[in-house]
């Protein structure tokens, strides 16, 4: 049979953000996939130069729209460890809330692209439903709907009223209850099933050997989280990570789901575990010296190393995201595949581009 | 014939009410403190320019002689980071968000600049 090239994005339907894919096929089925990247870079890492490490908490918040908080936590971390500053503990609850409601958000977003990308139109709206009351926690309580802006070297810059927090639940459970009732369609449906079990297999030992980061590993069944690493408050909250042991594209989608839920829970338990006092530190001097950070994005292991000179101005930032890691797996995932279930292999990884490029 | 899981979600939003409204006929309130459009409170400004150094989109202006506050609304992250930063206090983020514009239009303040101290005053009238 001949080998015909096919061209998958960078502009597909299928694709939020624009990542190119070019497909050997032979009939219709994928015999190999060779990944090209470059569309979105912004090159946020060199404003370094420019920027004071202050403002570039700001800045690292634009590199993903999703999960915004997460990226600022990560390198407040970072240069806060530098500084050898220690966050109030009240900060490091409210960063876990927040970050928390980020993945909830991130992962019904997720939920409702992936039901789109194999045409289940009505469970897409519905999960977008759901996620607008996230936004709306997001919103009433950072002031930001999307880019939170609530972090700062030293803490947090808005704090949280009790009557917010009671607000909240409120809202959550509500959230919780319409995610519960999703669960036989997004997990038990014939169509579901037919379109994502034993689709895009990945093996443990592969997964492994590849790199792979967030639910695509514990989709593989190795249940390694960054959140095991106890930063934050993660250190005093009830927390074992999601895996599902098949690498399919349904065991990516169970873990997803349960991790949604399983967020919810974090955001409750660190709401009622919520100390008093400060929100935040003054922070003194200059960082001087390198540091490695990593936190759990929703896609996976986010890592910053940071580098100081002395200066207000940072020597480098050096931001590895999870989709990063999660491509060359999706490239071993393809070859095999009927052409039909591209999208939904590659929408499985939650690819977000615009993390990758930076 | 089975019916699918989805059946009793759809039905239920059959007959609950709208999840939408009909924007721009119905606007829902914003939320308390919300970051909307910057506003400042020009009397009160000193025209110290800590605002537009600690910006992180660079988007403020000030000039200390003409006694003006430039922002560019387009530019602007809404991160309040001005609104923390101001000495006097005078800057704040009003609830509501700036309408959509057809043109890029600054937000431009004149106020009165401070009066120069006698030092500096007699500096500037002897290189005249």
């Amino acid at each position: 049979m001949a080998q015909t090239i096919l061209p998958f994005g960078p502009q597909h339907p299928v694709l939020p953000e624009p990542i190119h894919l070019k497909l050997t096929v032979e009939d219709e089925i994928v015999v190999d996939a060779l990944p090209a990247l470059g569309y979105v870079h912004r090159g946020l890492e060199k404003l370094c130069d420019i920027r004071d490490y202050n403002q570039m908490v700001q800045i690292v918040e634009r590199v993903c729209g999703i999960c915004s908080k997460i990226h600022a936590m990560c390198y407040c971390q970072g240069i806060e460890e530098m500084m050898g500053v220690e966050v109030p503990d009240r900060a490091k609850f409210l960063r876990v809330i927040w970050s928390e409601l980020h993945r909830v958000h991130s992962h019904l977003l997720w939920l409702g692209l992936f039901a789109d990308a194999f045409g289940f139109e009505a469970l897409f709206y519905q999960f977008w439903k759901i996620r607008e009351k996230v936004m709306d926690i997001n919103e009433a309580t950072t002031g930001n709907r999307v880019i939170v802006s609530v972090n700062q070297v030293g803490g947090v810059r808005r704090d949280l009223s009790a009557e917010q927090l009671r607000w909240i639940d409120a809202e959550l459970k509500v959230v919780e209850a319409q995610v519960r009732a999703l669960r036989a369609t997004t997990l038990d449906d014939y169509t579901v099933k037919k379109r994502t079990k034993g689709i895009g297999v990945l093996s443990s030992a592969q997964a492994m050997e590849l790199g792979a980061a967030g639910p695509t590993l514990r989709g593989s069944g190795v249940a390694q989280d960054m959140r095991q690493l106890k930063y934050a408050a993660f250190d005093r909250l009830d927390f074992q990570p999601i895996s599902y042991p098949d690498g399919d594209s349904w065991s990516r989608c169970a873990v997803r789901y349960d991790e949604t839920l399983q967020s919810i829970d974090l955001v409750r338990q660190a709401m009622a575990r919520l100390p008093e006092g400060e929100l935040s530190v003054k922070v003194k001097g200059k960082p001087e010296g390198e540091v490695v950070t990593r936190v759990e994005q929703p896609r996976g292991e986010l890592l910053y190393y940071l580098k100081g000179n002395g200066t207000n101005n940072l020597d480098r930032c050096r931001i590895r995201t999870p989709t990063f890691a999660n491509i060359p797996p999706l490239v071993v995932m393809l070859p095999g595949l009927e052409l039909a279930d591209v999208p939904v292999v590659v929408l499985s990884i939650d690819p977000c581009i615009s993390c990758t490029e930076r | 014939m089975r019916l699918g899981p989805m059946v009793p979600t759809v039905v239920k939003n059959l007959i609950s009410k709208k999840s939408t409204r009909p924007y721009p006929f119905v606007v829902r309130e914003p939320f308390p403190d919300q970051r909307g459009e910057l506003y400042c409170d020009i009397e009160q400004c000193i025209f110290c320019g800590t605002c537009a150094r600690k910006c992180p989109s660079q988007c403020i202006t000030v000039d200390k002689e003409q006694g003006l506050w430039i922002c560019d609304p387009f530019a602007c992250v809404y991160c309040g980071t001005c609104e923390e930063v101001c000495p006097t206090h005078c800057l704040h983020h009003k609830g509501a968000w700036r309408p959509v514009a057809g043109e890029r239009q600054m937000i431009e303040m004149k106020g009165t600049p401070p009066k120069k101290k006698k030092k500096d005053a007699a500096k500037d009238a002897a290189a005249e």
